[in-house]
């Protein structure tokens, strides 16, 4: 058992993957000789060598693309893109391509790859550095979607995202970066489509994903401590594949479920998960479900406006007490 | 401004016409068949469209032909392929069945895809016939990840794709230039420029002169413009830029002159043309009239050619058979290949 | 590629693997030799019939499988195919039915008075028989949430408040009754005031379904339990005597044509009882799967109510408790239910007039007097018993 942060979790799942197999290829922007503009691959050039380790230039659609190419010959590419906004400019391979060879092509062309992003707000860096757009993939046939929120589950779901043979977003929190957590030594391999209730309750189920997994927790602690309310927290981990068994089982024994997401408000994943609650669990709820979200808006840069903007531990305490009447 | 063009097509061009006796006779019989194929099998796809049997869109590449026939030709079996969207023709050169693609195209069951993607999407993976995309430039980039895959693997395989003139207005082109000469990659990048992106002529909406060529120099590539329509000015550029690929020598690009007959697609008449363009084309600048000419002259008996011609339409005619006679797809495969494991299950 | 299990032999159905000559993530060619094995009658090395990677090996050194069973998974060799991480088997997806909508309603979602109730509340309503114009809401603008109808009391008894008097002077916890407390309380007061019970017991001996069970386990990779044939068996007794596979409808008695079984599940806090449908139609096999599923979700309380409403009969097995023998009172409307107990060794007398030793289990089948008549029940039990006995025909 080491202490890791989430960032040299990283560098050590892609290590752990490169390391296994000799088809693994990892390809970005200032990923190589720079080691990430997060410094989360540091390292890796210098352990794994310029034919595996490749710098790209500020293409992302040539880094999707070629990563698809030669995904589809027989590699298992890693792809970075740099920020997760970025993913605008190269959509097409997500959408259109990635997405959609399988099926159209009757099961002939298959996809391999991993595309590593970094996700989601709360350092300042304004609207389009900042999005979380885990919806943008979930809604597409034929992507798998993974948003780990602890160092453990960046090395656990990555290793099962490299050896998964569909298509893989891989939504890295960059605020979550710094954040330390207990690793386990030796090989790590987690499941893509199991969700972890990470803090048992009673009362009401709290579905939080990435960054909003800990600002959950830490508003169960304070309902608990405050109120006697006792939540149930659930992290997502896997958006496609989903887990709804976990969600539902959860919110059979609870009776309420709020969701805390950090993307802006409509057709946020709590929406489908929110959804698929109240058609399947209607008649285990006892209240409304509740879906606790950034506003509709861009994300300010102003750390004031930005605090504001995303759910904080108070506002999903808050919203559950009110909730629940307490 | 186009006649202009292509009068001047064969001047232009950058590559020395070859001496025919550079060519085996049985290559060039090859390449007769193969562009009699393409054109009676394409032919067979629009008169089926005329019938409602061929449903949704299409886009045809009649007069084309030498393009697809002088790269296929030229490439060895495990080579790749990746085409756009009018690719019916690069599908067959690869030697996909003609039912297979004329099913496809019916939306049958028998087709190449069992009616999953459609005259869009051929695909054939055992072929080498990596896929049609119907996104423009989008297979520029994915050329060139399966050279880097040759590369990084040291696998002697090419990577060959082909797009027409639009596609060098699209960023995904120039990014994917960039990244395979830096990255110095098996790939040959093939430009199909029939003169008009879609509705509009290329040259109205393009900054230079040439829409590939003219680009070239910006990535340190040679400019190379040839006469698409001669079948062996096709296959020996390919076949060189083929060697330089295989032996290291990185990525080239090749502008094809060439001219589509029908228009962008089934729903397109094509009345942009200026009057008599097509005529001229058709009447002096057709493919697989241009060839067979050639044959006769290099002393090719026309009994020959006409015996590859009859065996060609049976041909076609047994695949428009099978395809009449071949059943709609069936229910269950609208939820199969989702995913790897073969359904399409988001959820437990 | 699939590896199976080849068949060395008209008459073989089964082989051991003695030895494997290859290790997963091994190149194989065709024609190499990928294991050796051992029937009853030979053995022999079995090579490969495709090239690739031997990706996975599911039956390991020493152990047997069936002829035809894959033995183990061929990959392609390159253009890296890597072997999918283990997938948990998900539930297969209807087109058009990906949510899958609860198909039962629990009445209005506002009563007459204008008062709201959570659809929680609506269906534990509707459950246990409660009437909600008689219940205080304490939600948001008096909304009825599940935890007002626990504070409901019952209109007073006598018996309540004398209870509680006679103990006032021990120490004693009050333990409040919750909706499924009451209701199986309700249940089983109105069964034995309005059911006319009576009892029929036999000893059924379970030594060759013993054997039996442990071969189609190993056969089928399912553990079969005792309980699976029993409700297996009950199924087939019903279809036997098609006039017990009825209920007591006040008007007219219903005669079931399939074996609709309910099993009890005991779950914190109280029992349920799933029902397997059609359980004659299906396999041992089958209603094992169906019944872990089911009662896997009975302990998380997440069945729905269509899958433990209806049949004319259950099964109660104690059993597993080490109980010998007992009598249960029938699941209303129900007409039967089958009370089972533990498998014993104990003496019997062999055809021969000699004493040996056989595993036993005594059942009991309470019947409603009403549909089911003394010779009816009788015939049943026996039916149950010649199928337990005879337990081939359980395969069939």
């Amino acid at each position: 058992m080491a202490e890791l942060t989430y960032r040299e979790a990283v560098a050590r799942g892609i290590a752990q993957e490169m390391q296994r197999d000799p088809d693994v290829v990892f390809l970005g922007e200032d990923i190589a000789k720079a080691g990430g503009v997060f410094k989360a691959t540091v390292g890796l050039l210098e352990q794994f060598g310029p034919l595996r380790v490749r710098d790209t230039p500020i293409s992302e659609q040539a880094i999707l693309g070629a990563a698809m190419g030669a995904a589809m010959t027989g590699l298992k590419p890693i792809a970075e893109i740099m920020f997760s906004d970025f993913i605008a400019v190269c959509f097409d391979y997500l959408a259109n391509q990635y997405s959609k060879g399988r099926y159209m092509t009757n099961g002939q062309v298959k996809c391999p790859l991993v595309v590593r992003t970094a996700n989601g707000g709360g350092a300042r860096f304004g609207a389009q550095h900042s999005q979380s757009v885990e919806n943008w993939c979930m809604m597409i046939p034929g992507l798998k979607v993974v948003a780990p929120s602890t160092p453990a589950d960046v090395i656990g779901l990555f290793a099962a995202s490299v050896r998964d043979p569909d298509p893989v977003i891989f939504l890295e929190h960059k605020s979550l970066y710094p954040v330390k957590g207990e690793v386990p030594d030796g090989e790590i391999v987690d499941e893509l489509g199991v969700a972890k209730i990470v803090r048992p309750g009673s009362d009401a189920t709290i579905l939080a994903l990435a960054l909003m997994v800990p600002r959950a927790i830490a508003a169960a602690e304070k309902l608990k401590a405050g109120h006697g309310i006792d939540c149930e927290v659930v992290d997502v981990r896997s958006l496609v594949p989903l887990d709804t068994q976990t969600m539902l089982a959860s919110v059979a024994r609870t009776h309420r479920v709020f969701t805390v997401e950090e993307n802006p408000r409509l057709c946020g994943w709590g929406a489908e998960l929110v959804s698929i609650i109240a058609d399947e669990a209607f008649y285990d709820l006892d209240g409304p479900p509740v879906r606790i979200t950034t506003p509709h808006i861009p994300l300010p840069s102003s750390e004031v406006l930005e605090d504001l903007a995303m759910p904080s531990v108070d506002r999903i305490a808050e919203t559950v007490r009110r909730s629940l009447g307490s | 401004m186009n006649r202009d063009r292509e009068g001047a097509a064969t001047a232009r061009s950058n590559q020395q016409p070859m001496p025919p006796s550079q060519l085996s006779p049985d290559l060039r019989l090859r390449l007769y068949r193969l562009q009699t194929e393409l054109r009676e099998a394409e032919q067979r796809a629009y008169d089926l469209f005329l019938q409602n049997l061929v449903k949704g869109t299409s886009h045809l590449s009649l007069g084309q032909e030498a393009v697809a026939a002088g790269f296929a030709a030229a490439m060895e079996p495990g080579d790749l392929t990746f085409c756009t969207y009018r690719g019916h023709a690069h599908t067959l050169a690869r030697g996909v069945p003609m039912d297979k693609v004329l099913g496809e195209l019916m939306g049958r069951d028998n087709g190449l895809l069992r009616g999953k993607g459609g005259s869009m999407h051929l695909t054939s993976v055992e072929h080498g016939h990596m896929g049609s995309y119907a996104i423009v430039g989008a297979h520029i980039p994915i050329a060139c990840g399966a050279a880097w895959r040759a590369q990084y693997k040291g696998e002697k395989d090419i990577t060959v794709c082909f797009f027409g003139d639009g596609t060098t207005n699209i960023g995904a082109f120039h990014e994917g230039l960039n990244f395979a000469v830096i990255w110095k990659l098996p790939v040959v990048f093939v430009c199909e420029n029939n003169l008009y992106m879609e509705y509009t002529p290329i040259g109205e909406v393009t900054a230079v002169k040439d829409p590939a060529a003219g680009r070239a120099s910006a990535y340190g590539l040679e400019p190379i413009i040839i006469d698409g329509q001669d079948a062996d000015i096709v296959y020996t550029t390919a076949k060189a830029a083929y060697d330089k690929a295989r032996s290291g020598g990185g990525p080239t690009l090749i502008e094809c002159l060439t001219y589509r007959y029908s228009g962008h697609s089934r729903a397109d008449p094509a009345k942009y043309r200026p009057a008599g363009e097509l005529d001229h084309w058709k009447g002096q600048r057709d493919p697989v009239r241009i060839y067979r000419e050639r044959l006769l002259a290099a002393g090719v008996s026309e009994s020959t050619l006409a015996a590859i011609d009859a065996e060609v339409m049976r041909r076609v005619d047994e695949a428009t058979a099978i395809c009449k006679a071949a059943p709609p797809p069936p229910a269950e495969i609208l939820t199969t290949d989702v995913y790897a494991d073969g359904g399409w299950a988001w959820r437990n | 590629m699939d590896v199976l299990m080849p068949q060395l032999g008209e008459t073989v159905t089964e082989g051991k693997i003695t030895v494997w000559f290859k290790s997963v993530g091994d190149t194989v060619a065709p024609g190499d030799n990928l294991f050796e094995l051992e029937t009853d009658k030979t053995s022999m090395e079995v090579p490969a019939t495709s090239g690739g990677v031997l990706r996975e090996i599911r039956v390991q050194q020493g152990e047997i499988a069936p002829v035809n069973a894959v033995v183990a998974v061929i990959g392609e060799s390159s253009n890296g195919a890597l072997a999918a991480a283990p997938r948990r088997p998900g539930i297969a997806l209807e087109p058009f039915q990906e949510v899958r909508t609860p198909v039962r309603n629990y009445g209005p979602a506002a009563l007459p008075s204008g008062v709201r109730v959570s659809p929680l509340a609506r269906r534990l309503a509707a459950e246990s028989g409660i009437d909600l114009t008689r219940v205080k809401g304490s939600g948001p603008h008096g909304r009825i949430h599940a935890a007002d109808l626990n504070t409901l009391q019952p209109p007073p008894t006598a018996a309540s408040t004398p209870v509680r008097t006679l103990y006032r002077d021990i120490p004693f916890e009050t333990v409040p009754i919750d909706v499924m407390r009451r209701t199986i309380a309700r249940r089983l007061v109105e069964a034995v005031q309005t059911i006319p019970h009576f009892y029929l017991s036999a000893d059924v001996e379970l030594t060759r379904l013993l054997s039996i069970r442990e071969g189609a386990s190993m056969a089928l990779g399912v553990k079969l339990s005792i309980n699976d044939f029993v409700i297996k068996a009950f199924a087939l007794a019903l279809q036997r005597v098609p006039a017990a596979n009825a209920i007591w409808a006040e008007d007219a008695i219903l005669r079931f044509r399939h074996s609709d079984i309910g099993v009890a599940v005991s779950i914190g806090g109280g029992l349920l009882t799933p029902v397997i449908r059609k359980a004659e139609t299906k396999s041992v096999a089958a209603i094992s799967t169906e019944m872990k599923d089911l009662a896997a979700r009975a302990r998380e309380r997440r069945l729905q109510p269509h899958e433990y409403q209806g049949g004319a009969a259950s099964v109660s097995n104690l059993g597993m408790h080490g109980v010998r023998e007992f009598s249960a009172i029938i699941n209303p409307p129900q007409s039967s239910i089958l009370a089972v107990g533990a498998g014993e060794r104990r003496p019997v007398e062999g055809a021969d007039g000699a004493v040996r030793f056989a595993t036993l289990m005594t059942v009991t089948l309470s019947c409603d007097h009403r549909v089911v008549d003394g010779a009816l029940g009788a015939q049943v039990l026996g039916a149950f018993k010649a199928a337990i006995e005879d337990p081939v025909a359980l395969f069939e």
